[in-house]
């Protein structure tokens, strides 16, 4: 299993590099795993966007997908894959320390 | 009089019907199958349509036909369901009350939801292949085409029968070098996906079909919009495709009369029990097939595997007994492959297509994850077997519950 180390611990990934178990993820964390991805700063719309998804994800087991994130975030399409380039869905998964939206199947 | 009210007459539908007719006794349940349209489609046959192979009179039939006897069939649009009351108001409001509720009103494809997609081109430089007007008058195009770049667009997960692009690749490179054009001819897939299918195993088989046949595949591509002017799709983050030749595989989201009743999720599929098929928080309220939110491929196998689970829970939930039959998630596809071969893929929510034979382990004579001849042949069978056993809910020699005999877990 792969693994990452962060402020001092080693944290468990899930087979598609994201974070295995959710009691690890800290906001601080959030803002390594943007960075590692390209991310250099998490503005406010970006936490919008992961506190969705984590509220989501509570609720249903489940990430939401970019059309339920753009009906019922706030945030359209459009500023969703300029805060997230390439695959917000994905990608603002991976940030919120939860594992990839199961959707694509 | 139980009422048992169906919902929808396509593969799920008609399968349900046949199962619960010869089971329920017709003096204390009378069964009704509610559907907007008098023809049935073996939707497979669509992909074969653009290509010559099937025409639109070889794949479909009456509705009726395939409905026992004692069916109380209603030729109706549905308006909405109140699934707490069991109720359903059809399209000219008329109500109907029902002891137990399937809903089997599938998922079809909304291109209107692509930006630029549906316009006067529209049929003329960019068409779809899952509805009947879209493969016949895509059959016509290609007739007269000449080459350029084909372009095969999947707009976003889910689909229907999440091969059937590849499959359409395949046959299509077939298809151009038959005529001679082939190298006249760019055939390229535009996909959201990391690779051509979700399951890592499958997708590195299938990629590799993809190079050799010389398709290339644009990946990670979220479609914004079509640009019917300029002839390209752009992606939401502007990223740019050209084609000559669109074919689109629009957005599927499940019957509006879902939406109108808010029993959907964004897509319109209902949210429902993955084991026992039950709607989530609906007691005595059934999704089967295509209009459920489960995790699976949406193909008719996948109804037909369900049907079997769904058959015995109905039967238990009638005698006001908990579901214990557990759907697995199983699917199993053939790919056509192109020049008379084809693939067999068989897996389920937890085992991802893997390499063997099937259904007899050493023996086969089907090959899973690999080209033959013989797994064409099962494809092009399948017809037969659909019509004449599958929708009339025959049993067939392979379990609901997927099998492992044959099957080889790769390192």
């Amino acid at each position: 299993m792969a693994t990452m180390n962060f402020a001092g611990k080693t944290l468990e990934l899930d087979a598609d590099g994201n974070l295995a178990n959710r009691v690890d993820w800290s906001e601080d964390l959030a803002r390594e795993l943007a960075a590692q991805d390209g991310i250099a700063e998490l503005t406010p719309q970006h936490w919008a966007v992961i506190n969705f998804m984590r509220t989501v994800f509570e609720k249903d087991g489940d990430a939401p997908s970019i059309r339920r994130l753009t009906k019922e975030s706030g945030v359209d399409t459009k500023t969703l894959y300029a805060l997230f380039p390439k695959g917000p869905a994905k990608r603002a998964a991976k940030i919120a320390g939860l594992p990839k939206p199961k959707g694509c199947i | 009089m139980r009422e048992m009210l169906i919902l929808g007459g396509g593969t799920a539908g008609t399968i349900m019907a046949n199962k619960l007719a010869s089971a329920l006794s017709a003096g204390d349940w009378r069964i009704t199958v509610v559907d907007g349209t008098e023809e049935h489609y073996y939707q497979p046959g669509f992909l074969f349509v653009p290509f010559g192979i099937y025409r639109m009179s070889d794949i479909v039939k009456p509705r009726r036909q395939f409905l026992p006897g004692r069916i109380n069939f209603i030729l109706s649009g549905i308006d909405r369901i109140d699934a707490e009351k069991k109720t359903v108001m059809l399209a000219n409001g008329e109500p109907l009350r029902c002891d137990c509720l399937i809903i089997a009103t599938g998922t079809d494809i909304h291109p209107e939801q692509i930006e630029g997609l549906v316009d006067e081109e529209w049929g003329r430089s960019k068409f779809d292949f899952y509805t009947p007007s879209g493969a016949d008058k895509l059959g016509q195009f290609f007739k007269g085409w000449q080459g350029g770049k084909l372009v095969v667009s999947i707009a976003e997960m889910p689909i229907k029968c999440p091969v059937a692009p590849l499959e359409f690749l395949f046959l299509a490179d077939e298809y151009f070098a038959r005529r001679g054009i082939r190298d006249k001819v760019d055939l390229h897939l535009v996909t959201p996906l990391s690779g051509a299918f979700t399951k890592p195993t499958c997708n590195r088989v299938l990629g590799d079909f993809l190079v050799r046949k010389g398709i290339t595949v644009t990946p990670d591509f979220d479609i914004a919009r079509v640009d019917s002017q300029e002839k390209k799709i752009v992606a939401w983050d502007e990223t740019e495709v050209s084609y000559d030749v669109l074919v689109s595989v629009p957005t599927n989201m499940g019957d509006a009369c879902i939406a109108r009743s808010g029993l959907g999720n964004e897509l319109n599929f209902v949210p429902t029990n993955k084991h026992t098929l039950e709607a989530d928080g609906l007691p005595g309220v059934f999704v089967l097939g295509d209009a459920s939110n489960l995790p699976t491929s949406k193909a008719g196998s996948v109804a037909h595997f369900q049907s079997e689970i769904l058959f015995e829970n109905i039967m238990e939930h009638i005698q006001g007994r908990p579901a214990a039959a557990s759907f697995d998630g199983h699917a199993n596809c053939f790919i056509e492959s192109g020049f008379g071969k084809g693939l067999l893929i068989d897996f389920n929510y937890d085992t991802e297509p893997l390499p063997g034979e099937f259904p007899l382990p050493g023996i086969g004579p089907f090959k899973l994850l690999g080209e033959s001849r013989i797994n064409h042949y099962g494809k092009m069978m399948f017809r037969w077997v659909y019509w004449n056993l599958l929708l009339r809910g025959v049993k067939l020699p392979i379990q609901a519950a997927m099998s492992m005999a044959g099957k080889r877990v790769l390192p």
